[in-house]
């Protein structure tokens, strides 16, 4: 039977390489839940827990490549339909594949167990949103809205979580983060949505909102304006408000792709809604832990997305005979094809260690909150820990969004490219895969914002430490020595070009942020490579191709940085021309 | 009302990916060549069984007979939802034919008692006969509807099934209970569940756990062993995680009618087919063409 877990050399590779045993006795914390006579499904060991991510895993890559893939093309075709009353109606196909989804129980990925979930770290939760991903693009936004219920778990109190959490897990509940406003995008301080309480206390909602995913679904976490005085984002709370009559929705917009995803507008007539945490602290902490977690999901779409793209391409160059070669065998069809493959490698690598940094980061947090360490020491241990994972993940984070997100339109429209004119074509799904592609450098934060987010991490000392901690791997072989090297060299680049900018203040620093996070993101992911290929022939020869092409890239990207040319800023109408009146 | 069913599954050798070494000198198919799979078809009648039990209420109950690796499809059935598995293992059932087979699947289900319906795919892979689950309803003496592909109607002691018949389909009404041979056309089978595999991939028959305390213990005395195997499976019992294991005298089987002397199905000659010719023929969509086509289909016994 075909399975998109077990079928991908490289995740199962990931899977082997990445330390899971580390995450798993951390996430099980060192397995004091367990018992042998029981055998109920929390691990003995972590051998037993590696073992139950291998099989739920295996599962995904089942559900994914026999149930929702087949399904991919009429849920791309049918879309979904607003109806009179302000419902939506889920297409039939989408339905059917979060039926399956629900039956083979991974509605509750990575919640707790008491509440029914299977309490898988985040690293394996990205595995999963990257194989959904591959099948169907657009039933990740329904499978990876689970951060929806983490942050319920994570910020709402007891009563909340038990009434809402094990209906998540059984997949009878969808829900919908409630962010985006017509004049709220980007900037979500400016949000307007009006949160108020009646002569009850009961808290209520008025208001709209715009570009809701899975708006329609059944829990509707929304962030509005609780403090009428107040104007930016402390002044917003977060809120769950169950779908009624009194929220409808009023447009379903018609988008480019991941049509099986209904994008509502949301009309809020006075909804009675419950407070989750503190009020005043919506944005900041909630809605950004939300879209943290949201964004190394949209890493993983990413990845899927081109995952499936590239094996239409691969085959298709194989296949394809013109000037009676297979045109794999063109230097130019070569080059693309290998590009794309080590591109793919690449995000993965990066997002995958990204998620396992927040695992490390999250669960170090979860300790600190429940169960504190009595030990002084230890005490002072975590707390410096938790902020050394913090400024790692609060760089890595938007770094993998940026990254995979890019990465996956590129290599959707070079799959375009090997199938030439066929590609253009229905015919094929690579179409499907550029269409469903081109969202993910837009939402949850466009990549201008997460280079923005990035570059802090860069100039601010984040990207050096990381890169330290990665030259402590020892590399006892020539080959991989001289690319380490390399690599060196990469390092000193960057930090040459940091000192520069931040001579130069902050808008500088943001015109040039691309450069410096594509040339450390490409020093970074070296090592990851390197690392790997310790463990792997093939390895060995991606770590080499990326390097040397990825060196020259920083050079150039460096050079630039170093010109101190501002141009676009300082001679913006000259160069840009005068802005059409029509 | 209530179902309680019964799926007769099976393991079989994955013969959708042949290798070359899938077939053995004799023409038999080397087992151990092949990965061993869960018998399409029969998902499929497991998957009837648990809407029946979804929709009615009930039990499902899988069985299967094999070697102790077949335990492996019976651990699947309980991820997919079964409520209790077995597995009828003897070593006197070797080379079983299908008589044989149908012979001690039916004294299995004497033995398990009262079942309202039985569900078996609509034939294994590997065999490719269909002669298992209609057997096992003439020797049970109860109805049986083979190419079931959709229930239409459950009430009372009365089903209404729709079968399919090749160009066609029937509803056909019958009185419980019966015995249904199930089509992969009939539903989508539900993925193995998350939870359920992580509870049940820790349950083991008898065998299987004899096997590993054997290996887990190579110096122990014999005793030992069976001290360890005892107190494993009495900890599998409780926990609800013991596959139950029945021999031919379990199900009070009649040994002659076991194995190789209750088997008179004798392979005859076994041919191997090797397409030579490649390509293909272009016919003119005409009536002379289409005409022309099936007078030669005729002629070489493709079709008539």
């Amino acid at each position: 039977m075909a399975n998109f877990f077990t079928d991908n050399e490289d995740i199962r590779f990931l899977f082997g390489h990445l330390d899971l045993a580390e995450i798993a006795t951390v996430q099980e914390d060192h397995f004091v839940h367990a018992d042998a006579n029981a055998l109920d499904g929390a691990p003995l060991d972590a051998g037993d827990a590696l073992d139950n991510y291998r099989r739920i895993l295996s599962i995904v890559g089942d559900v994914a490549a026999n149930h929702v893939a087949p399904r991919a093309d009429a849920v791309d075709e049918e879309g979904n339909t607003l109806n009179p009353d302000g419902t939506v109606t889920l297409g039939e196909k989408v339905r059917q594949n979060l039926k399956v989804l629900a039956q083979a129980e991974l509605m509750g990925f990575t919640l707790p167990r008491k509440y029914g979930g299977l309490n898988c770290p985040n690293v394996i939760y990205t595995m999963a949103n990257e194989i959904i991903s591959r099948a169907d693009a657009s039933l990740m936004n329904l499978f990876g809205l689970q951060g929806i219920a983490e942050t319920i778990n994570a910020f709402a109190d007891e009563q909340i979580k038990n009434q809402y959490l094990p209906d998540f897990a059984r997949g009878l509940l969808t829900g919908a983060m409630v962010l985006t406003e017509p004049d709220a995008g980007s900037d979500l301080q400016a949000v307007s949505l009006r949160a108020w309480q009646d002569s009850d206390g009961q808290w209520r909602l008025t208001g709209v909102k715009r570009f809701i995913t899975n708006g329609c679904g059944e829990i509707l976490l929304t962030l509005a304006r609780s403090e009428p005085q107040s104007r930016d984002g402390r002044g917003l709370s977060l809120f769950l408000a169950e779908r009624s009559a009194r929220i409808r929705v009023r447009h379903l917009e018609e988008k480019l792709g991941i049509h099986g995803s209904p994008t509502c507008e949301l009309v809020y007539d006075d909804a009675p809604a419950k407070l989750i945490g503190e009020r005043q602290r919506g944005l900041v902490p909630y809605v950004m832990s939300l879209m943290n977690g949201a964004r190394v999901g949209i890493a993983a779409q990413s990845l899927g997305i081109a995952e499936a793209a590239f094996r239409v391409a691969r085959r298709y160059a194989q296949t394809r005979k013109q000037f009676g070669v297979a045109i794999e065998k063109l230097p130019a069809v070569a080059e693309m094809v290998t590009d794309m493959k080590i591109a793919i490698e690449a995000a993965r690598a990066l997002t995958y260690e990204t998620s396992r940094v927040c695992d490390l980061e999250n669960n170090n947090l979860r300790i600190l909150e429940t169960n504190p360490p009595s030990d002084a020491e230890e005490l002072k241990r975590r707390k410096g820990d938790a902020r050394v994972w913090k400024r790692l993940a609060g760089m890595l984070t938007p770094m993998s969004k940026y990254y995979a997100s890019e990465m996956c339109v590129k290599v959707a429209s070079d799959a375009i490219q090997v199938l030439g004119g066929s590609g253009y074509m229905k015919d094929y799904p690579a179409e499907r895969h550029l269409r469903d592609a081109r969202i993910t450098t837009i939402y949850e934060g466009t990549s201008q914002l997460q280079i923005v987010a990035a570059v802090r991490g860069v100039c601010s000392g984040a990207f050096e430490k990381a890169v330290d901690a990665y030259e402590q791997f020892q590399v006892n072989d020539e080959p991989l020595s001289a690319l380490r090297q390399k690599l060196t060299e990469g390092k000193q680049l960057v930090l040459k070009a940091v000192q520069f900018v931040k001579d130069r203040g902050p808008d500088y620093m943001d015109l040039h942020g691309r450069r410096l996070v594509d040339s450390a993101i490409a020093v970074m992911v070296g090592h990851l490579f390197v690392k790997q290929a310790t463990a792997s022939q093939r390895k060995r020869a991606v770590a080499r191709r990326f390097i040397e092409t990825q060196l020259s890239a920083v050079r150039r990207d460096v050079d630039l940085v170093l010109s101190g040319d501002r141009s676009p800023l300082d001679d913006y109408v000259t160069l840009a021309g005068a802005a059409p009146t029509a | 009302m209530a179902y309680d069913s019964i799926v007769c599954v099976k393991q079989v050798p994955d013969t959708a990916n042949i290798t070359g070494d899938a077939m053995k000198d004799d023409g038999t198919v080397n087992r151990s060549a092949l990965p061993a799979i869960f018998n399409p078809d029969d998902l499929h009648a497991l998957e009837a069984a648990l809407q029946v039990r979804d929709r009615f209420g009930g039990t499902v109950t899988a069985i299967t007979m094999g070697p102790l690796s077949a335990c492996e499809v019976l651990r699947d059935c309980l991820y997919r939802g079964a409520d209790r598995v077995i597995l009828v293992n003897d070593r006197r059932a070797a080379a079983s034919d299908t008589l044989a087979t149908g012979y001690i699947l039916a004294q299995a289900v004497r033995k398990i008692g009262n079942c309202d319906l039985i569900w078996a795919g609509r034939q294994a892979i590997d065999g490719d006969t269909a002669q298992v689950g209609p057997q096992m309803a003439e020797k049970l003496g109860i109805p049986q509807v083979t190419y079931f592909e959709a229930l239409v109607d459950l009430s009372g002691r009365t089903i209404r099934v729709r079968r399919n018949v090749g160009n066609g389909y029937e509803v056909l009404e019958a009185r419980l209970p019966i015995l249904l041979t199930v089509l992969d056309s009939a539903n989508e089978t539900r993925p193995a569940a998350a939870k359920r595999v992580m509870r049940f991939k820790h349950a083991r028959s008898a065998g299987e756990i004899t096997n590993e305390v054997a290996a887990n213990m190579p110096a122990a005395s014999s005793a030992e062993k069976e001290a360890e195997a005892a107190r494993l499976l009495e900890k599998l019992r409780a926990a609800g995680l013991r596959i139950e294991q029945w021999s031919l005298d379990d199900v009070a089987a009649d040994l002659r009618r076991c194995g190789m002397s209750g088997s008179p199905t004798k392979v005859h000659r076994v041919q191997s087919i090797v397409l030579t010719k490649e390509g293909y023929t272009e016919i003119p969509p005409s009536e002379e063409g289409v005409g022309r086509m099936i007078h030669e289909l005729v002629v070489d016994h493709t079709l008539g």
